[in-house]
C-alpha cells in the first residue's frame, strides 16, 4: 500500500504555515502506511554558490559542532548549521561534489539524505503522527512539501528504507506501488555509477531519474523514459527546486487525487487527506490520468 | 428526513442504521453530510431508501446495494456501486477506477467521468455516464447496458461476453474480441430508454454500438469437448 502526499503553495503567503497545512495530511494517510514517514520540505534557500545538506546520526546527541567545524577549517569556508532530533541541515559556501566525500570521509556514520539549495529531508520510523511531532512538522515553513506514510512490500522497515529518496540535487520522489524489475535495473544503474543505499525498489526508482539527468533528460524526459523503462504499479510524487510533478503508470491501479485552487496545488493517495485545506470544499478536484505527467513549478 | 453527520457518527454507525431499516422502516429519507472522502459509505443496503451524500465519499461507497436510491453531491473512489443488485446509485460528480464493478443490475448514474475499468466484469447493472470513460472499460463484461455520453479510453470492451455498449464520442481502442456493431431500431429504443431512465438529454442517434465479435475460446462449441 502506502499513501503519498504533496502540497505546492501558489499564494506565498501561505509559506508560513506550510508545516501547520501539511501536517494533517500526513496523519490522515496513516492507515496506508503505518511502518514509516518522511516527507521533503523546500524553502529557505541557500545562494547559488552555496549547498544545503540535511545529514542524519543515530545518535541524537551527536555532537554536530565537531564536524561543522572541521568542513569550515577544511573548506575555508563559512557554516551554518542547526540539529532537529536525529537529523542537523548544514549550509556551507561550498559544493555538494566536494562536500560529500569529505563527509564520508571525517565522519562515516552520517548519512547524507539530501543535497541541494532548498531540499530537507526529514524521515524515521514510526507513525505519522509521531514523526511530525519529533522533527516539529506543524511548525515548518516553506513553498513545497511532498510526503509519504509506508506499508513496506518490497524490503525491510527501516530508516533507510523509508522515503522519500533524494534523486540527486534538489530532487525527491515518493513511491505508491511496487516494481517488478528493480533487481535486474539495480544491477544496470550501478554499472552506470549509480549508489544504492538500500534492497528498495523505490530507490531505484529514484536512482533511475537521477541517471536519466545525469544524461541530460529534462525531468518530463526523463519520467516519459521511466515510463518505458519501470515494469510495475507506481503513482510518483516528484519534489524539485521550484515545483513538483505527479505522475501514475499506465494501468494506474495506485490511487492518486488531485486539487486545485487560487492558492495550491495538492496531491494525495486519498481524498481524505485533502480534506482539512482551506478552500477545498470550492477546489477543482480530479484523478489525475494514466501515463500522464503534471508538472506545476514557480518563476526561478 | 435523518441527517448524519459523519463527523459526529461514524461510517459504522450509519450503516448499521441504514441495515437496520430492513427489519423495521422508520425513516425512508436520509442525509449524509461531511462525508470527507471516507470510504464505504452506504454500502449494503437492503430497503427502498434514499440516501443523499453531501461531499465527496471515498471507495466502495453504495456497495452492493439492493432497493436503495444513492445519490452522492461529489466525486467518489474507486469502486462505487460494486456489485449493486438493483436500485440506483447517482453520482453528481466524477468516479475513479472500477466503477459499477461486477454489478449485477440496478442503475448507476456518473453525471461526471469514470475513470478506468469502468463496469469491469459487469453482470447486469445498467450504467450511464455523461462524461468519459478511463481505459479497459467493460473488461469481462457479462450482461447489462454501459453507455458512455463522452469518450471511451484504451480496450473498451475486452474479453467482452454480452454487454450493450453505446459510445458517443471517440474510443482511444476496442479491446480483445470487441467490436463495432449495426445499431438496429431496437438497439435504439433501449438506447433512449436508458437515457430516459438516467435523466440524460442526449441524441440516441449520435451513439455508435459496440459489442462482443465472439471470437474468443469460450465462444467456439469445439472447445466444449475439452470438458
Amino acid at each position: 500500500m502506502c499513501g503519498i502526499v504533496g502540497l505546492y503553495l501558489k499564494n506565498k503567503a501561505l509559506e508560513s504555515e506550510l508545516g501547520a497545512l501539511f501536517t494533517p495530511m500526513l496523519i490522515a494517510m496513516t492507515d496506508r502506511g503505518p511502518d514509516s514517514a518522511g516527507f521533503a520540505i523546500y524553502g529557505d534557500e541557500v545562494p547559488a554558490d552555496w549547498v544545503k545538506l540535511t545529514l542524519r546520526h543515530p545518535d541524537i546527541n551527536y555532537d554536530w559542532e565537531i564536524l561543522a567545524g572541521r568542513i569550515k577549517e577544511a573548506f575555508a569556508a563559512p557554516v551554518e548549521w542547526f540539529s532537529n532530533n536525529k537529523v542537523a541541515v548544514f549550509k556551507v559556501q561550498a559544493s555538494a561534489e566536494q562536500l560529500e566525500p569529505f563527509i564520508a570521509e571525517q565522519a562515516p556514520e552520517v548519512l547524507v539524505l539530501s543535497a541541494g539549495r532548498s531540499i530537507e529531508i526529514l524521515k524515521e520510523v514510526g507513525l505519522p503522527a509521531d514523526i511530525a511531532k519529533t522533527f516539529n512538522l506543524p511548525g515548518m515553513q516553506g513553498s513545497h512539501i511532498i510526503g509519504h506514510t509506508r506499508m513496506a512490500t518490497e524490503s525491510a522497515v527501516t530508516m533507510e528504507g523509508s522515503h522519500p529518496f533524494s534523486t540527486g540535487e534538489d530532487l525527491c520522489l515518493v513511491h505508491n506501488g511496487s516494481l517488478s524489475n528493480h533487481n535486474r535495473l539495480r544491477l544496470e544503474l550501478q554499472r552506470e555509477g549509480i549508489r544504492f543505499e538500500t534492497e528498495n525498489d523505490s530507490e531505484v526508482a529514484a536512482g533511475y531519474l537521477t541517471w536519466r539527468l545525469k544524461q541530460g533528460d529534462t525531468l518530463g524526459e526523463a519520467l516519459e523514459h521511466a515510463l518505458k523503462d519501470l515494469d510495475g504499479f507506481f503513482t510518483f510524487a516528484i519534489g524539485t527546486r521550484n515545483g513538483f510533478a505527479v505522475m501514475r503508470d499506465p494501468i494506474a491501479c495506485k490511487p492518486a487525487v488531485l486539487a486545485e485552487t487560487d492558492d495550491y496545488v495538492a496531491m494525495a493517495s486519498e481524498y481524505q487527506a485533502l480534506t482539512t485545506l482551506p478552500g477545498i470544499e470550492n477546489a477543482k478536484v480530479w484523478e489525475p490520468e494514466p501515463a500522464t505527467l503534471y508538472v506545476w513549478e514557480r518563476d526561478q | 428526513m435523518k441527517t448524519v453527520d459523519l463527523q459526529k457518527q461514524s461510517v459504522r454507525e450509519l450503516n448499521q442504521a441504514l441495515h437496520d431499516q430492513v427489519a423495521e422502516c422508520t425513516e425512508r429519507e436520509w442525509v449524509v453530510t461531511e462525508p470527507k472522502g471516507a470510504h464505504n459509505i452506504a454500502c449494503g443496503l437492503d430497503q427502498n431508501l434514499t440516501v443523499d451524500i453531501q461531499g465527496h465519499a471515498g471507495y466502495y461507497c453504495a456497495g452492493m446495494n439492493k432497493k436503495a436510491h444513492i445519490t452522492v453531491h461529489g466525486n467518489v473512489g474507486q469502486g462505487v456501486a460494486e456489485n449493486m443488485m438493483s436500485g440506483v446509485v447517482r453520482v453528481k460528480g466524477d468516479a475513479s477506477q472500477a466503477a459499477g464493478a461486477t454489478a449485477h443490475g440496478g442503475l448507476l448514474v456518473i453525471e461526471g467521468n469514470a475513470g478506468a475499468r469502468c463496469g469491469i466484469s459487469m453482470k447486469g447493472v445498467d450504467i450511464v455516464v455523461k462524461g468519459s470513460v478511463g481505459h479497459m472499460s467493460c473488461f469481462m463484461g457479462q450482461a447489462g447496458n454501459l453507455v458512455v455520453c463522452g469518450d471511451a479510453g484504451d480496450a473498451l470492451g475486452d474479453s467482452l461476453y454480452e454487454v450493450h455498449i453505446y459510445v458517443k464520442g471517440s474510443v482511444k481502442s476496442l479491446g480483445a474480441d470487441c467490436v463495432e456493431k449495426e445499431m438496429r431500431p431496437e438497439h435504439l429504443s433501449e438506447l433512449s430508454e436508458l437515457l430516459n431512465r438516467a435523466g440524460v438529454e442526449e441524441d440516441p442517434a449520435a451513439f455508435k454500438r459496440y459489442g462482443s465479435a465472439r471470437q474468443l475460446y469460450n465462444f467456439k462449441v469445439d472447445n466444449a469437448s475439452a470438458y
